[in-house]
């Protein structure tokens, strides 16, 4: 086995069609999406197949999907957008302590300009209380944002009862869901869910980086980050991304060719590396197991050795994987994630975080099982004192 | 008309029999530093360097911060080269007093300072201080003469074949060009000292290789690269890269760790470089080791520690840094340029070890015997037997 990638909530490999999409685009179909004549016309015909397909996922309308740069932007759209747009109904807004970081960073952006904003806690396996929710709205709340799919520990949001929470206090309140980990590994459907905005990106889900996508339900108004320009219903001026749109829109079709066997392959691949790490001394699984947690992510601690050390030994029998807290000299940098579970202080050092997607096969998940056996035992052993 | 640039060298200058040598390695060292394709010629003529772009309007601004890089060099001064005639002179002395007034708010007091060393040029030195500087105020009426205190001085050199004109005199680093002393092996880590030990070394002239310790998985390949990139920015300052030996150091930590008591790790740490440090060295016929240790800076850089450290060999260390302070350290680290890569968040490999308590004051006795346990010899022939030399071809890319 030449390498074996299992950080594929960092980032994923593109697919083959992918690749050949984005280059047919920038080779053949380089026109701008504006302009009047045919090369217009055939690079917007790629941005209405992707928007189409996309719409047809997650069973909203084409109308609803604005192209952005990535989970990055779609999330600073949607908070930013919101709160702005909304600022005369009320300045609170509510998430959790548990949001990836460029949730966290918008809304540290908008209490500094004066909104508050309240980081609701998770239980022991990360999940948000929709009863918490319920508490938290006021008449001064305009938005609720929860993720999906927790990017380190995988534990999945009960969004729809949140949202209905959330509504029962002020029946107008927005809710956004950062569902960049869930596409792909489980149903995301907005009206199903009773949400309003939910952002997604490209690159989870085996597409290109620098492309993503937030739904926007039909009749929200929200206030665009820059400029009132012409694209993308005037919430994202600038000349469309066709190449990485291109990508996008051929991950989105052999995802739309799935079929949910692929999700029950994935869980059970998930169960078996939990089952098998678990038998390593110490070991423990930070976040849920079975339906309460996403299929692809699992995240561990192995007392006594340090993440970080411990995905450069597995970088060195080649199994890619990472970690929550990152070590920096003396001082390791806590991941908030795992703080907010309440894990104990060896636990928080010695985490890391496996995640597979359709690409991981059986015999990956053996091969990084045992190279982990063996580094974990490896290094105890190099760490130990005689 | 051409434009150079004048290079003073002083130290060098003074000494005696070896200054040819000096002279012949600052010029080469001025070349290399400028690169082939500068389009420069560069020659020594009567105690300094001439770097001469031939008819180039003026000289480029790279060149003159790369020559003011290169240890040796006290100062530098852009300058026009004219024919050997007043009026040349004056015609040149009016385009430069011109450029001067362009970019002032008001009036200016100058003098002009002449040096003569052509005894053949008709004119004496005050004679043509008075000529120029008549001619000068005639044609620009915002100019005052001060020969107290001018504004600029036009400085008007008459040599044997031109004279240089020059209202500039910018510094250099001073000490020796690199290479006119021996070389030493630098100890580098990824922090902010060493580089600017090793800096400071090839400031007198020193040539330097470097080592480093690495310990995967401890310790990351961005560290390793961080690393790497330190001894890119050092072999700015060298007419030749940097080479760097890395290390693999994880065996003899890991055995430190698991035989030695807590409080003595570091000790034993810096023993065990200093001992493979030193086995470098002397296969390469290099004379010294340098570190950038400093007194009292950490628990293990105190006296007592230095002196336990450097019981293992009999090389001199240089520790350019022994009395600095911390601030002080800094502002060199960000003149260099090592400051910003320095302080990278990577951990190097002497922190992920670091115990909460270590000894200040090692005992000897009891260093000895904790090394005991340890099978010393056979750990240095390993890492000594597995050193990665990287390239300086790949540095010099960088």
């Amino acid at each position: 086995m030449t390498e074996v990638y299992l950080d594929n909530a960092a980032t994923t490999r593109a697919l083959p069609s992918v690749v050949e999409a984005v280059s047919r685009a920038l080779a053949h179909a380089y026109g701008n999406p504006s302009s009047l004549h045919r090369k217009g016309m055939e690079a917007e015909a790629i941005l209405k197949e992707a928007r189409g397909l996309l719409a047809r996922i997650l069973d909203v309308s084409a109308g609803e999907i604005v192209f952005t740069s990535g989970g990055t932007e779609s999330n600073a759209l949607a908070i930013k957008g919101t709160a702005y747009a909304r600022r005369r109904r009320g300045r609170h807004l509510v998430t959790t302590r548990i949001e990836h970081s460029s949730v966290l960073s918008a809304f540290r952006d908008l209490e500094a300009e004066g909104f508050s904003v309240t980081y609701l806690p998770v239980d022991r396996e990360g999940r948000v209380d929709p009863a918490d929710v319920r508490a938290a709205v006021s008449d001064e709340t305009t938005l609720v944002s929860v993720m999906m799919v927790n990017n380190e520990i995988g534990t999945v949001q009960p969004i729809g009862a949140i949202a209905r929470a959330a509504r029962e206090k002020r029946p107008d309140v927005v809710v956004h869901v950062d569902a960049v980990q869930a596409l792909g590994v489980m149903p995301v459907r907005p009206k199903e869910l009773g949400v309003d905005l939910v952002s997604v990106s490209g690159h989870k889900i085996h597409g290109p980086k620098g492309v993503g996508a937030l739904y926007v339900r039909k009749g929200l108004q929200i206030q665009p980050l820059f400029g009132k320009g012409s694209q993308e219903g005037g919430l994202r001026s600038g000349t469309e991304n066709v190449p990485g749109i291109a990508g996008f829109g051929a991950a989105l079709r052999a995802l739309a060719e799935e079929t949910g066997e692929e999700r029950e392959r994935l869980r059970s691949l998930r169960e078996r590396l939990i089952t098998e790490l678990l038998e390593i001394e110490g070991a423990r699984l930070n976040g849920a197991r079975g339906e309460g947690a996403a299929p692809h992510i699992a995240n561990f601690s192995f007392p006594g050795v340090r993440g970080e050390v411990l995905v450069h030994a597995l970088e060195e029998r080649s199994v890619y994987v990472s970690t929550g807290s990152a070590c920096t000299s003396r001082t390791v940098a806590v991941s908030h994630v795992l703080k907010a579970l309440g894990l104990p202080e060896e636990a928080l050092e010695s985490s890391i975080r496996i995640s597979l997607s359709k690409l991981t096969t059986e015999d990956e998940i053996a091969f990084a099982v045992a190279a982990i056996k063996d580094a974990v035992a490896s290094l105890r052993r190099m760490l130990s004192r005689r | 008309m051409a434009s150079v640039i004048l290079v003073r060298y002083g130290e060098i200058g003074l000494k005696g029999k070896n200054r040819p040598a000096f002279e012949r390695r600052l010029v080469e060292n001025v070349r290399r530093a400028l690169g082939s394709g500068a389009g420069a010629a560069v020659r020594n003529e009567y105690g300094r360097i001439v770097v001469d772009f031939g008819e180039a309007e003026a000289v480029p601004g790279w060149a003159l911060d790369r020559i003011r890089s290169v240890f040796g060099v006290v100062s530098v001064s852009p300058a026009a080269s004219v024919e050997l005639s007043l009026e040349a002179a004056r015609e040149k002395a009016a385009a430069l007093v011109e450029e001067r007034l362009k970019s002032a708010a008001g009036p200016l007091r100058f003098k002009v300072e002449t040096k003569r060393s052509n005894k053949r040029f008709p004119l004496t030195s005050p004679e043509m201080n008075a000529r120029l500087g008549s001619f000068l105020l005639r044609r620009f009426p915002l100019l005052e003469v001060d020969v107290h205190r001018p504004d600029f001085v036009l400085h008007v050199e008459v040599r044997e074949k031109a004279i240089y004109l020059y209202t500039e005199i910018l510094a250099g680093p001073g000490g020796l060009p690199v290479g006119s002393s021996s070389t030493g092996l630098l100890l580098l880590s990824g922090g902010i000292d060493s580089p600017v030990a090793g800096w400071l070394a090839m400031k007198r002239g020193i040539r330097v290789q470097a080592v480093h310790y690495h310990s995967f998985p401890f310790t990351s390949d961005r560290s390793k690269e961080k690393v790497i990139d330190l001894a890119a920015v050092l072999s700015r300052y060298s007419p030749e890269p940097v080479p760097l030996y890395v290390v693999n150091f994880t065996p003899a930590q890991t055995a430190i760790r698991q035989h030695a008591p807590a409080a003595m790790v570091i000790t034993l740490m810096r023993r065990m470089m200093l001992r493979i440090a030193e086995r470098l060295a002397k296969e390469r016929g290099i004379p010294a080791l340098i570190t950038g240790e400093s007194v009292g800076q950490v628990a293990s850089q105190t006296l007592e520690s230095m002196a336990a450290i450097n019981e293992v060999t009999s090389m001199p260390i240089l520790r350019p840094l022994v009395t600095m302070d911390k601030a002080e350290i800094i502002e060199l680290a960000e003149r260099i340029g090592t400051y910003e890569i320095s302080i990278l968040p990577y951990a190097d490999c002497c922190t992920v070890f670091v115990p909460e308590h270590p000894e200040t004051k090692p005992k000897l006795e009891a260093v000895r015997r904790a090394e005991e346990r340890l099978a010393i010899q056979e750990l240095v022939e390993e890492a000594v037997a597995t050193v990665e030399r990287i390239e300086p071809a790949a540095l010099a890319l960088r």
